[in-house]
């Protein structure tokens, strides 16, 4: 301030600086109206060996495949067999009883903490239906679609919840920090965006040892602020790796708008473009469009046509996890009036629309999706709750540190476990 | 045997590693065509083709993050970061990611990789290529730290650092990359061929990680260092007509306590050396144990001798360098009555 040379700054104009702000906060009514949303089947569909150029005006759309009328419509319609669209249906379905049964498990103090995906179920759920099992999955925390939709046992997810006996991470890592080697689904870290360049890694890898498996990676609207989001857009376009980086910009992290991310100045797949990397905007609360986005990234990373970047629009529709309340920093029913609606809705009208599906067969499959989650909580349960842990085997926290136990955490360890963990 | 400075040490390693595992990848910036800024991978992209040694953008935190993700996929990645003073951008990777993951998969990831960077001043670097941070990587469980300093030890701690199945840091001394510097930095450096540990065998032999080697043994006082103050120490003892015991760490994690026990225990009296600046360094770690194990031995509090507590500068490099001078002064005050 004080190096200021008056006599050169006399007719400068003060500048001003933009603190992006969102259109509503509590209190107010949210109007999305001024939101443009393209009408399904209006996205064009390129080849999926088209130069990742061809792809840019993409990036700017919004592929979408189910219209207003609850059809199926246009370039991009997957055109899927009614049992594929039944078992998405159901694995989202399942998904969101998991999701509100475990936030109530926490609310009971039976953990410490867990996060929902709710009106997020379609991205995570089609796009595991997109790719084959084998396929590698670098997720964020809100990704659990991925092992429910791949079969990862309701139970052992549960029991990572509660951190209990049959927890396979040994009570380590905070509830929800998945890992599953066999379901394809990478361990997950606390630190965000670092999981977005490690895929570009490991299908790096694949490429390197000839294998013919992809990897996809998956970060927030908000977390791509973070360098790793630049550092895994830069190898994936330099080595053409065979990935998929999607972006779920589901609106918000935690309490910052995605206008903090910079979304005001332009998409998150418009950031493809300048890395010379194929960029698509999706749908993010249609299944079908989210499903024929991944299968056509996954088809141009097979073909060795490189790397994707799929933005996912979509709304986080509760809070972002049970540490946080929402009423805080935006309108309790801005999920309401946000105009791409519920996924799981929209996917039960397009089949109840194409006279696959009907009211009782949905209310009894969602009675079945109900009775698995509580069947898998009563078995978690036995295994123990939170409060209970962490008392029997406290030198199993020495292990795993190394491959060996070396003397330091040897002589740390037998400190820990005579003093009886307290 | 063949007789080789450290980089064509560390060279002979990459090679053998690589020609005995086609897992064992190596990028890093500048690595792959031109070998490296000071030639450690020279050569080896010709032998071993693009798709095993290869350039990388100038990014630390996308190399150690790209590594991870090969790691997650079953390679040994052995990646360099060009100068250690350039990490900390993958530092995230390093402490949040590589050195947890075993843990946090309770063993289902592991992460085999080996993170090479050269260290350490001496050479003119200033602040930004001559930083010692291994105080960084040793306050972080999960990560094994090496820091060799002979042509010997480097090809055989390089050889088991990839073949270990921690991730491993490994820090080259750059200032003894060609020769032993002994601190006197007025007087001509000499190559490694007329140093004993410049005779190294061919084809394919370990040093444990874990073990340090006692390169001087003596019973005035004990002297515990490593990296470029092996040498800088050695000529110091002898300079004063000291019979000491030098110790190279060569290991930092996990530390060969055991060795230094019985040293300190038997000389009463210890010294540490290192580069890196004082406070928090490893040095505060090495005088805590040895207070902690050997209090009762002890004829006399234990000194450091370490980089002063700044940012490396420039000019002033050998009045920040623990040199000759300032190591009397530490080795007088130690063994005094």
């Amino acid at each position: 301030m004080s190096d200021k040379d008056p006599d050169l700054r006399r007719n400068a104009p003060k500048l001003e600086l933009h603190v992006p702000e969102p259109a509503f906060r509590p209190g107010d009514t949210p109007d999305f109206s001024s939101l443009t949303i393209p009408g399904a089947g209006e996205a064009p569909r390129p080849d999926t060996s088209a130069p990742a150029a061809d792809t840019h005006s993409l990036t700017t759309a919004l592929v979408r495949v189910l219209g207003d009328d609850d059809r199926a419509v246009g370039a991009w319609d997957p055109k899927l067999d009614p049992d594929t669209l039944r078992k998405m249906l159901r694995d989202m379905v399942t998904v969101r009883v998991f999701d509100d049964r475990m936030y109530r498990a926490q609310r009971q103090g039976k953990t410490s903490f867990y996060m929902k995906c709710t009106g997020e179920e379609a991205i995570a759920v089609a796009a595991a239906a997109a790719l084959t099992q084998d396929d590698m999955h670098f997720p964020t925390y809100r990704q659990q679609g991925l092992l429910i939709a791949r079969g990862y046992p309701l139970t052992e997810m549960m029991c990572q919840i509660y951190s209990n006996k049959g927890d396979k991470l040994r009570g380590r890592q905070l509830p929800i920090m998945y890992s599953d080697k066999r379901h394809g689904f990478f361990s997950i870290s606390g630190n965000l965006g670092t999981q977005f360049p490690q895929a570009v890694g490991w299908a790096m890898a694949s490429a390197i040892k000839g294998d013919s498996r992809i990897a996809m990676g998956w970060i927030g609207d908000g977390a791509t602020a973070e360098g790793d989001f630049h550092a895994g857009m830069t190898f994936a376009a330099v080595y053409n790796a065979p990935v998929i980086l999607a972006t779920v910009n589901n609106q918000w992290a935690i309490s910052s708008f995605s206008g903090i991310a910079g979304a005001e100045r332009a998409t998150f797949a418009q950031r493809a473009v300048g890395y010379g990397i194929a960029g698509l905007r999706v749908d993010g609360n249609d299944a079908l469009a989210v499903y024929a986005a991944v299968k056509w990234a996954a088809e141009r990373a097979r073909s060795n046509g490189g790397p994707t970047l799929i933005e996912f629009f979509t709304y986080r529709a509760e809070g972002h996890s049970t540490s946080d309340d929402p009423s805080g920093y935006r309108p309790a029913s801005e999920a309401k009036a946000w105009p791409l609606g519920d996924p799981i809705e929209r996917l039960k009208s397009h089949l109840v629309a194409l006279g696959e599906w009907g009211e009782e067969r949905h209310a009894s499959m969602t009675a079945e999706c109900d009775s698995a989650v509580r069947d898998a909580q009563k078995q978690a349960e036995k295994l123990g709750i939170l409060p209970e842990q962490g008392k029997d085997d406290i030198g199993s926290m020495f292990e795993d540190v190394y491959a060996d136990v070396p003397w330091h955490l040897a002589e740390q360890r037998d400190q820990a476990v005579s003093e009886g963990g307290e | 045997m063949a007789t080789f400075n450290i980089i064509q040490a560390l060279n002979d390693a990459h090679k053998i590693a690589m020609r005995a595992d086609e897992d064992v990848v190596v990028f890093g910036e500048d690595i792959g065509y031109f070998g490296g800024v000071f030639r450690v991978t020279e050569g080896l992209q010709r032998e071993f083709g693009k798709t095993r040694v290869f350039d990388a953008p100038i990014s630390e935190g996308g190399i150690v993050a790209a590594a991870v993700g090969m790691a997650a996929y079953g390679l040994k990645p052995v990646i360099e970061i060009q100068f250690a003073d350039y990490i900390y951008p993958g530092y995230d990777q390093i402490v949040g990611e590589v050195a947890k993951i075993r843990y946090r998969t309770a063993g289902e990831w592991t992460m085999p990789m080996v993170i090479r960077t050269p260290y350490g001043g001496g050479i003119f670097g200033g602040q930004t290529h001559s930083q010692s941070p291994e105080s960084l990587f040793t306050h972080i469980a999960g990560l094994k730290v090496v820091i060799p300093s002979t042509p010997y030890d480097a090809k055989g701690l390089l050889i088991a650092a990839i073949e270990d199945p921690d991730p491993v840091i490994f820090f080259e001394p750059k200032r003894i990359y060609n020769g032993p510097f002994d601190g006197h930095h007025d007087k001509p450096v000499k190559p490694w061929s007329k140093h004993p540990a410049s005779e190294v065998p061919e084809g394919h032999y370990t040093v444990p990680i874990g073990k340090a080697a006692v390169v001087r043994e003596g019973p005035d006082l004990t002297i515990l260092t490593y990296g470029t103050m092996v040498h800088v120490a050695l000529a110091a003892v002898e300079e004063q007509g000291l019979d000491a015991e030098v110790i190279d760490l060569r290991t930092l994690v996990p530390l060969d306590l055991e060795t230094i026990e019985e040293s300190v225990k038997k000389t009463g009296r210890c010294l540490v050396v290192h580069e890196a600046p004082r406070t928090s360094g490893f040095g505060a770690e090495l005088v805590a144990l040895v207070q902690e194990r050997c209090f009762y031995h002890l004829e006399a509090p234990v000194e450091r001798v370490t980089g002063w507590d700044t940012p490396y500068p420039h000019a002033y490099e050998w009045a920040y360098f623990p040199g000759p001078k300032r190591m009397k002064k530490a080795l007088e005050k130690v063994t005094a009555d």
